[in-house]
This record gives C-alpha cells, structure tokens and sequence, in this order.
C-alpha cells in the first residue's frame, strides 16, 4: 500500500496505482479524454496533467505510477494552466459545431470546454477537416470533430477482441478509420458510441431524433441474451428513443451488446399489433378486448370440454417475463393440462424428471474473471452471448485456458488453446474421451452410469483438451446453445457433469434466451406427464396457447410446427407483432406488451431475479401479457388470478424471492448414447444473432449489418465438392417433407460432412428440424 | 571525409569498409580482448563510466550508467537496438559511419551485448538511405561469416545475433520508444515512460537503445581504456565526437574531432565561412537545438557544457552554420514545417501546436504576420514544452523561442514592413536555393 497526498487529503492506495486511481478514490476530479477505466492506457490527450511535487514538469495522472510519499495537486496554478493549454490545443481544430451536433449535452469536450476553455480563440487559422467514414449501419462519423483520443480504437483491440478501427498518417494529418473498404462489423460495435467523448461518433439509428436533456432515462432489462444485461431506455413523449448501458459490474460492467442497444427499433415497427384481432371465416378482422378475450375464454372451455383439457397445449417464448410464463402455466394447469413449455428450440426433453432443478451458468458472471480453465460445448459463444464472450476474453488474456468443442469453428477473437471440430452427433464421443483421459488423468473412477461407455482410443485433441482441464485449478464446462438444442442434449449435460465432478469445477448452461432460467423457475415446463415442447408438435392439440412465439422463427422445427398450428382448430396467440406466418395459424391475435411497455421479470444465466417497470405507455390497446393471462383466467373462473400488479405475480412465481431453485445435475438417469455419424450430411443450425426473437428481427438497422447478412447455408470446401458444388452455387436442402433453394457458401470452420444451416431465417422456414440428417442437391 | 579522429581513421570512403580492412586498421581487437580474456561486463561497464561517453544521439546520456540500468539477473530475452534513424536536419553522421565503418558499430553493440547479456540486436537504420542498409547487412554476413557474430562468438560460449532493420522514413522512428514500436511491426509512436526500456522495452522485455555513434566508440573505449578515452576530450565529456558542419562554410561533411575543439578551429576545418561571409547565426546540434548567435558560438567550444552554456544543446554533433544572407524568417519557417509535418499525432500538444506554430511563422513570413504573433509563438511553444509524450514536441518549440529571442527584430521587421530584412537577392546570392529576386 502506499501513502500519497491529492489536493491536501490523504490517501492509501494499492500498489501499482496511477494518480488518477488515486484521484478517484478521494473524489478528487481529474480533467481527462482519453483515459477510460476499462481500457488500456494512452495517455495522449494530456488533459489530465497534474503538478506532482518534484517533478519539474506537469505529469498525467492516467499514467503516473503513485510512489510512496507522493504530494499531487490537480487544480493548482501548475496544473491548471497545464490543462487550460491543452484544452486550447483540442479546441483549435474542432469545428465547434455544438448546435448541430448530436452529442450536444451529453459531449465531455463541450463539458471541459466550459471549465477549461477560453471564451475567446486565439487560432485564426484555417481548421482541419477530415473526411467521415463509413462505419457501418449502427455508428455514424464527423471525423472533423474527432479529438484522437483512440479510446475507440483501443475499445475494437482490447475489448471487442478485433482492431478495426486505427489512427492512420501522422501528426495534424492523423486520423481514425477502420480498414480501406471495411466497416466495423463488431457485435460490440456501439459502445464506442458512448466512448467517444467527442460528437464524432454517433448513433445512426438515433441520429437527429432528439435531444439528451429532452429524453427520460429509465431503467430496464435487455429481453435478449442470457445476460440481461442493464439497460437504461431513453424515451422521449412514450417513443423509445435510444438505449444505453446501466453500468452494472456483476453483469454488463459498463457495455452493451449491439442486440441490446439497437434492438429498439423493433418496437416501433410496422408490425406492431396494436389492437386485438380475429379471425372470422379465414379474414382477420380488428376487434375490442371484450369479444377477443371471450372468444379465446369459450374456444379454450370449448376445447376442454369437447376434447378433454389434454388437448390444450401452451407454447411460450424464452423471452417472455416470469410473470407471463407463470400465468400462462397457471391457466394451462387451472384448464387441467400439464403441457405447457418455453424450451421452443430444444429437441432433446430425455432429461425432464431426473433434473436437480433450473439449469443455469452454473457461477456468477463476474467469477468468470478467476477461472483458469474453461470449456465451451456447442456453442457460438461470441455471437450467442457478446459480452460473456467478452469477459472470457479478458480472461484469456490474463490465462485462463479455453478449450472448444463444436461442430464449427468460429472466430472467437481469443486466444484459444484446444479446439475439437465435430459433428453435433459426434459430439457426445468427444466428450467421453475427454472424461476417459481426465479421469485416468486424476486417477478417480469414472461414475457407474458412464463406465460402460468408456472408449479404447482417444484422439488427440480431446486428449490434449482433457489435460488443459485436469491441470486446472479453477475449472468450468459450459454448455452453449448448439448443445442444448441437440438431440443428444441429455448425453452432453452428462458427461459435462461428470467433468465438472472429476475436476471439481462447475458444470454450466449458459442459455439462450432473456429467460432461460427464468421459464424453468416459473414452472412453465411439463411436470406431471404433460407433453412438452416437441410432443405437442408431433402429437397435434386441439387447442394451442402461443405466448410471444412466431410459428416459422422461434422453434426447432419451422415446417412441422407451422403446419401443425395451422391445422389446429383453435390457437390463441399472444403477440407483440403480426407476422404472416402468425396470421396464417392463428385464429386470434391478442396485442399485448413489449419488455419497454410492462413490468416483470427476467432470470438471467447466473440465477439473478432482475425486475423491471414498463418505461413508456403501451401502443395502441397492447395490454402487459400478465395482464391478459390473468383476465383470461378471471373470464374462465378460476381461482389464483387477483394480482393486482406485477410484483403480486412475481412473488408467487419465485416464492423464495431471489434464490430460485438452481440445479444442472441429473439424477438417476442411465447413459444411453446410441448416436452414430448419419449417413448423407448432417444439419447444424445457428440462430443467427439478429434472428433470435421477433424484437430483434424488426430492428432496421441490425438487420443490415454484416451479421444480419451472413450466409445463410455453408459447409466445409471438401462438403461442397462432395456435394459437387462450388462456393456460391444454389442447392436444394430436403428435410423430411420440406425443402428450400438457397446459395450454399464455402466455410472451412465447418466441420467434415455437416451443412450449418440457419435456423429463424425466411429462407430456411419450409425446413425441418435444426439438427438431424439433410440432404443437400446441386440444383 | 577527414579520415582523421578515432572512428574515421583510416577509412577511405567507399573503398576500405569491409572486414579485411578494418581488421587491418586493428579492428575486432577490442571484441578478442573482451572474449580471450573473459572480461567480467561489470568491468566493461566500469571502463565505460570512466571514459565519459555520453550518448551520441542528442540526449547526451552518460552511457555506463545506462548500461548499468539493465537488470542482471533477469530470466529471458534480453535486447540491444542501435538508432540510426537518424532524422534530424543536418545530421548525417551515422550514415557515414555505417556506409564507410560499419564494423566498428557491429563491434561495439557485441561488447554491448556480452556487458548486458542481450541475445539479440537490432540495428533501425534511417528509410531514406537504403544503400547504406544494404551495405551494414552486407558487412553483417562477413562478420557472421568470420564467427564474429551469431552463434558462439570466436568460439566462446557467447552468442549474439545482430540484423538490421530499414524504417520508412518517419522521424519520430529516431524516439527510441517509437523506434522499439516500429520494431515491434506497429506505428511508430512514442510509448509514455515509466516504464523504461531498461525494464519494459521491445516486446515488453529489457532493452537498452543508443545511438551508431555511441556503439562506434565502444571498441575504441575498449582497446584504450576508459581514463584514455576521457582524456582524449575533457572532463565530463569524453573522447572524439563527429560533427556534421552543413549550410554556408566551404566543405561541408562530417568532421570528428576531440570533445572540446573551439568551434572556431571545426569552423576552420570545414573551410571557413562560404565567400568570406560574415557568420550570423550557427545551430550547434541539430535543428531542434536552440539557435546560438554567431558570435556568441565563436567563443564557445564543442562539448556538452559550453554549448549548454551557451544557451543551446550539442545535441547530434549537426551544425548547421548560417551567414548573413540567411532569412531567419525564412529559416524558422522551413524549421517548424519539418516538425509539424514530422509530429507523429498522438498526443495533443504536438499534434496540434506544431501546425500552429508552423501556420503563423508561415503567415509572418509571407507579410501576413500581426503584432501580437510574437508573444503567441512564445505562450504556444510553452504550453507544447513539457507537456508531451517524448521530446519532440520540445523539439519543435526550442527552435521557435530561440529563434524568436536571438533575432526577434528580424520578425518584428517582416511584420511591420510585410517584407524581409535581408533583401531577396542579398539570400540568393547566399543560398542560390531559395528566392529568386
């Protein structure tokens, strides 16, 4: 620890502390641009110079190590004459074009101006100008009001993982620019919107549509990934007008994922159902709450009564609040039916019934920091969750080993040390080589229910994986969204248990959705013998309640489950949006609330209970889900559906408040892996990042991102010429009944024989399963 | 070439640079010393204290000392960097001592590397003087060859690898952080110090960087001993320096002489004033040296102390002599445009004071000046002073404020008269380069 004196007080602080550490410690404020506290240190800008007894020249105090004794002052004549003097120098080439500029208000060099700038200029020379770049859909450029601070630059390199962003030419000269003809493609990519101290980059969605002292801030949830990540939504006359990060250590820090900031242009989309509909005679007409709400009451005692209450089936989105999904399984249960489930895109339920309890990460998100070995299975990592990816890449930097096993190998923008390509069904004997090796590693028996299935040989990258986690110290297997979608999901979750157990780790899941953990806790799963998610498809109900899903985007089996819907007599959909495929099986549209417009409640992967209120007025006669489900009840009579708000339906869902019952291990259920590779192609399916759900598939501006572009068919270069076809070549995908024409593209991070095939894409709907054999035609 | 000093002696231009020749001239001796007889490096180091070599490249560093910074024990690579990105205007030492003695530098950055321990060494030599890259990588592969260099050096158990590395050109290359940068394949930027390359340099590990010249004097350090080499010149400033005298004398080139010559006698040497004129003004260490009034410099002798005296620094041994046919306008003018477009852009001060300071010189110099101009030159360069990441943003400065308070007149009289003191043809007539009258 060292002493050190600021301004008069003083202070103790760690070793290896800057003056600025130290300066933030008492309170002390220290005029700065380019220093950020989660990037690495520039000291370019020099606004922080700071007189430091002895030193015969002003030092900056973002990179001035603290030495014991140290007397500092930041506001002394020295100092202050020092940092008047670069303010000038920042201001001689800026264009001082504050009313038209969009960071006007919230522009910490218009901030530091006022403090630090003279009212006058005493450059009269011509100012630079810089040519804009063009960044992309989401991040807009005034280059000439840059100030070179690099806080963006550094961001791309250290954070985002990718340095796509640099300062070109030298001196008055220099500039920033992402690469000749590149864009800024990062999943991260709008952080360095809220970096930027400057107006020179700016939000484009966002750009000229109001200004920051107009707008409210109101806290919220993302309704995406897994993380939840905290929100603070911008809402100008009930219009969601921008979102920004809530800086939140445990969860986001002080970032956000592109999906969460920009995916509130969906709400404002054309789509939006506003007003209750039905359908008469094949032609969906507006109708008021009253006669929607009573025709789905007497459709569903109807049903009941007619078929038996078996015959009603409840299908809800992964995004959907607890409150929601505890009363839609409320209601299902009252009408006497057990089948209800949110797992819309799993395809392996062999689990039900032997589980611990609700699967989840397994660790709090900010221990991810202290592991020192890590195994993904089956996952997009970067793409899926942005910002855990984000965290294992710091962690990696400072050497946690990460080792892969999937059926593709993505560019995760980390230092990777093993990596197993394998098809999904090849998947589960990887992992039984690695639990061979580990255990043999340790000399520690394997568990009974594996034994048998232990193998003679092992290859070498899994034994090579195997050794990295039988070295560790702190040890986590996590289980990405390819793996729980599986149709060996079940053997997956086994042998990862059983890694965890032989390296005393954590065994984790790190979900899919806003409310992965949340659903499970809820209880809007089977739990007595109902049908879940796939057998309600394949066994067709009567009667369908559909919570915030679209038919052809949101399950693991587009084709069967819009078919299916379309021929059910009665479906009653609850829905942010209208689409056609919605249109086409529904035979009721309920408009009910998006995450801004209700209250409720997200679990996210760690098992955190987040609630949140509705940050603007509802469009239209959209009501809060919860609100409609309960209504529904009270018009069916039954009892348990008096909530007056929210908070009343949350409490009851997550009795014991914030520590929801968690559990990944599986109880007394045998390891039956009888997986073989298949004997044409295999599918694997991504979600792709801007397709998840059916918020961020309306967000304009996400949608022409690169990401949103990405090719929707590949395979490996050897898959293609097995196929005979070359990179670009439109071939016929078969699956079961369903088939589809698209453009097949080279990807040699495919592994051999498998076709990745995009899931929750228009042009992949008339297909069937997300995993399984396909065939593939040259056309 | 004079031929004369320690480093140049005996050279003969183009024709006597390879091995044979500078073995020939005793060369290597000081390496076979060191090796034969197992010279502890902390006795090489102490021998260097004791000459008082101090580094060549401008700074003037006491070069023992900074030999002594390098951690002794430290497991792993270790570095050596020669700078010969030498940019600065009117220097041009190094380049000769590579094209025409190159093996003296590979010698002593040898020695180096046995005093430090360093495994590896790279010499950044300046883009713009691609032959004489091509000609050090030439006399690198006959050292290699002749077991002077690489692996088990004059079979010892001593290894060093040397290469040489071209930069392209930028002058902030010659800051020695920004050289390791650049080096390192990135942009050539200063790194903010501490740390120190002695604790954190290329590729994060110990290096320790000096220029051509000072490695070029180590074998001669060696072989004569430190108290020798120090008596060569005089106290605190030991042996033989090159001086690169350019601008209005009669011979102009890279002269080396004892620490402490009178500039008068270099003045002689390089053959006097051009055209008998009379001397105005002198530069004595490179152009980011602050100017010295002409007769205040005759009195002055060529060492780290009078010149310093004097008000100015030897910098690089670069002496850039004026005569009275020299715009000091004009002069300045060209001076600030070479920092301003030389300043690597990425810490503001430099970034954007030096187009300040070259935009108003400019406007001075072309009739546009105001009355007030010289005392925002002044409040410019000092808020640029110290304020920087290295020293260029002081290199750009000292040249300004020098140049304003030796000959501020001059720029009081372009800004009243909206023309030059020194009458067009009158600069001609002594630069035959710039205004046509």
């Amino acid at each position: 620890m060292l002493e050190i004196e600021i301004d008069g007080k003083q202070v103790t602080v760690e070793d290896g502390s800057t003056i600025m550490d130290a300066a933030t410690k008492i309170g002390a404020f220290v005029p700065h641009f380019c220093y950020h506290k989660k990037l690495s240190i520039a000291a370019s800008c020099r606004m922080c110079l700071v007189q430091v007894e002895k030193a015969p020249k002003p030092l900056p105090a973002c990179a001035t190590p603290v030495t014991n004794g140290m007397k500092v002052w930041t506001r002394s004549e020295q100092a202050v004459k020092a940092q008047k003097g670069v303010m000038e120098f920042l201001l001689i080439n800026h264009p001082l074009d504050c009313p038209i500029c969009d960071q006007g208000g919230e522009c910490q060099l218009q901030d530091l101006a006022v403090g630090y700038g003279g009212s006058q200029s005493r450059y009269e020379e011509e100012k630079r100008v810089v040519l804009n770049k063009n960044l992309g859909p989401l991040v807009s450029t005034d280059m000439t009001r840059c100030i070179n601070c690099t806080r963006c630059v550094r961001f791309t390199t250290e954070i985002a993982g990718q340095m796509e962003l640099g300062q070109a030419f030298r001196g008055e000269h220099a500039e920033i620019m992402p690469f000749v003809e590149k864009t800024v493609d990062s999943e991260l990519s709008g952080n360095i919107i809220d970096l930027c101290p400057v107006g020179a980059l700016t939000s484009k969605p966002f750009r000229f549509s109001a200004r920051t002292w107009e707008l409210a801030r109101r806290r919220s949830v993302s309704p995406h990934d897994s993380l939840g990540s905290n929100l603070i939504v911008q809402v100008k006359h009930d219009v969601v007008k921008r979102v920004l990060p809530f800086e939140n250590e445990d969860i986001n820090e002080c970032w956000l994922s592109d999906k969460d900031r920009f995916s509130y242009e969906g709400l404002n989309g054309e789509d939006r159902l506003t007003v209750p509909m039905l359908k008469q005679d094949g032609v969906w007409k507006e109708a008021d709450w009253q006669t929607a709400l009573e025709f789905a009451a007497n459709g569903l005692r109807k049903t009941a009564k007619q078929n038996g209450p078996d015959s009603i089936g409840a299908l809800a989105s992964p995004h959907a609040t607890v409150e929601e999904l505890y009363l839609l399984q409320k209601l299902t249960r009252a009408i006497g039916s057990d089948s209800v489930d949110f797992r819309l895109r799993q395809s392996d339920f062999r689990a039900d019934g032997f589980r611990e309890g609700a699967p989840w990460l397994g660790m709090p998100i900010n221990e991810v920091a202290g592991l020192n070995r890590l195994l993904v299975v089956g996952s997009f990592l970067r793409k899926d969750t942005p910002l855990l990816a984000q965290r294992v890449r710091q962690a990696a930097k400072r050497g946690l080993h990460v080792s892969a096993i999937n059926a593709s190998a993505e560019d995760w923008l980390l230092p990777m040390k093993n990596r197993v390509l394998a098809a999904p069904s090849a998947i589960v004997p990887v992992l039984l080589q690695v639990v061979a090796v580990i255990a043999a590693e340790k000399g520690a028996k394997v568990a009974e229910h594996l034994s048998a299935a232990m193998p003679s040989a092992v290859s070498d990258e899994a034994r090579a994986i195997a050794l990295s986690l039988a070295s560790g110290r702190k040890v986590a297997v996590w289980l990405g969204n390819l793996a729980v979608q599986s149709e060996y999901a079940c053997e997956i979750q086994q042998l990862a248990e059983e890694i965890a157990r032989l390296t005393d780790g954590v065994f984790g899941v790190i979900g899919e959705a806003a409310n992965s953990v949340g659903g499970y806790l809820a209880k809007a799963v089977p739990l007595v013998g109902g049908l879940n998610a796939r057998q309600m498809l394949e066994q067709p109900r009567k009667a369908y309640l559909l919570l915030n899903a679209e038919p052809d985007m949101d399950f693991a089996n587009p084709a069967l489950t819009q078919a299916v819907l379309e021929a059910a007599p009665l479906v009653i959909a609850l829905s942010a949006f209208k689409s056609p495929s919605l249109l086409a099986a529904a035979d009721v549209l309920l408009p009910i609330a998006p995450f801004t417009e209700t209250s409720g409640t997200f679990v996210n992967c760690e098992g955190r209970a987040q609630n949140f209120n509705a940050v603007a007025r509802p469009v239209g006669d959209t009501r809060p889900g919860w609100k409609v489900l309960r209504v529904l009840g009270n018009l069916l009579e039954f009892e348990g559906f008096d909530q007056n708000d929210s908070e009343a339906v949350a409490a009851e869902a997550l009795a014991d408040g914030n520590r929801p019952d968690l559990g990944n291990r599986l109880y007394g259920l045998e390891f039956k892996f009888a997986g073989q590779a298949t004997a044409g192609f295999e599918r694997l399916s991504d979600v792709p990042i801007y397709a998840a759900d059916p918020l961020v598939r309306r967000a304009t501006s996400l949608q022409k991102t690169r990401d949103a572009k990405a090719p929707v068919v590949r395979a490996s270069a050897a898959t293609l010429a097995a196929i005979g076809v070359e990179s670009g070549a439109r071939v016929r995908l078969k699956q079961g009944q369903g088939a589809a024409e698209v453009l097949i593209v080279a990807d040699d991070s495919i592994a051999a024989n498998c076709v990745r095939v995009a899931a929750a894409n228009a042009a992949t709907a008339a297909l069937g399963a997300m995993c399984g054999e396909i065939s593939v035609e040259r056309v | 070439m004079s031929g004369s000093g320690l480093i140049l002696a005996g050279v003969d231009g183009d024709r006597a640079w390879g091995l044979q020749d500078y073995v020939a001239r005793g060369g290597y001796s000081a390496l076979r010393k060191v090796i034969s007889e197992k010279i502890p490096p902390e006795t090489i180091i102490a021998e260097l204290k004791a000459s008082s070599l101090r580094g060549r490249g401008g700074a003037g560093f006491p070069t023992g000392l900074k030999w002594s910074f390098m951690p002794r024990s430290f497991p792993g690579a270790k570095y050596l960097a020669c700078n010969s990105d030498e940019g600065e205007p009117g220097t041009f030492k190094d380049r000769d001592i590579l094209r025409y003695n190159p093996h003296t530098v590979i010698e002593g950055m040898t020695i180096a590397a046995y005093a430090m321990g360093c495994e590896r060494g790279y010499n950044y030599i300046h883009g713009e003087i691609f032959e004489v890259y091509e000609r050090f990588e030439a006399a690198l592969a006959e050292a290699r060859a002749a077991g002077l260099l690489g692996q088990n050096i004059l079979g010892s158990d001593f290894s060093f690898e040397l290469f040489a590395h071209h930069g392209y050109g930028a002058y902030i290359c010659g800051e020695e952080t920004a050289l390791l940068e650049s080096i390192e394949g990135k942009k050539g930027q200063p790194r903010f110090k501490p740390p120190f390359p002695a604790s954190y340099g290329l590729y994060g590990k110990p290096t320790t960087i000096n220029n051509t010249e000072t490695f070029a004097s180590v074998p001669f350090i060696i072989n004569m001993g430190g108290e020798a080499f120090l008596n060569l010149g005089k106290a605190n400033n030991g042996g033989t320096k090159l001086f690169s005298v350019s601008g209005h004398v009669n011979r102009p080139g890279n002269y080396e002489v004892a620490m402490g010559t009178p500039f008068a006698e270099l003045l002689e040497m390089a053959g006097g004033m051009r055209g008998g004129r009379k001397l105005k003004a002198v530069i004595p260490g490179g152009s980011s040296a602050p100017v010295v009034p002409g007769n205040v410099m005759m009195d002055c002798t060529m060492d780290y102390d009078s010149i310093s005296k004097a008000g100015s620094m030897l910098g690089s041994g670069a002496v850039i002599v004026m005569d009275e046919t020299t715009c000091m306008v004009k002069a300045l003018e060209r001076l600030s445009y070479f920092y301003f477009e030389e300043s690597c852009g990425q810490c503001t001060p430099c970034r954007e004071g030096t187009g300040w300071l070259y935009r108003v010189v400019h406007r001075i110099e072309n009739g546009l000046g105001r009355k007030d101009d010289l005392d925002l030159l002044n409040s410019v360069t000092g808020n640029i002073m110290g304020r920087t990441i290295c020293a260029l943003g002081d290199a750009a400065s000292m040249p300004v404020q020098s140049f304003v308070k030796h000959f501020g007149s001059e720029f009081e009289y372009h800004i009243e008269n909206k023309k030059c003191l020194v009458p067009p043809e009158v600069q001609y007539e002594g630069s035959q380069i710039y205004v046509r009258p």
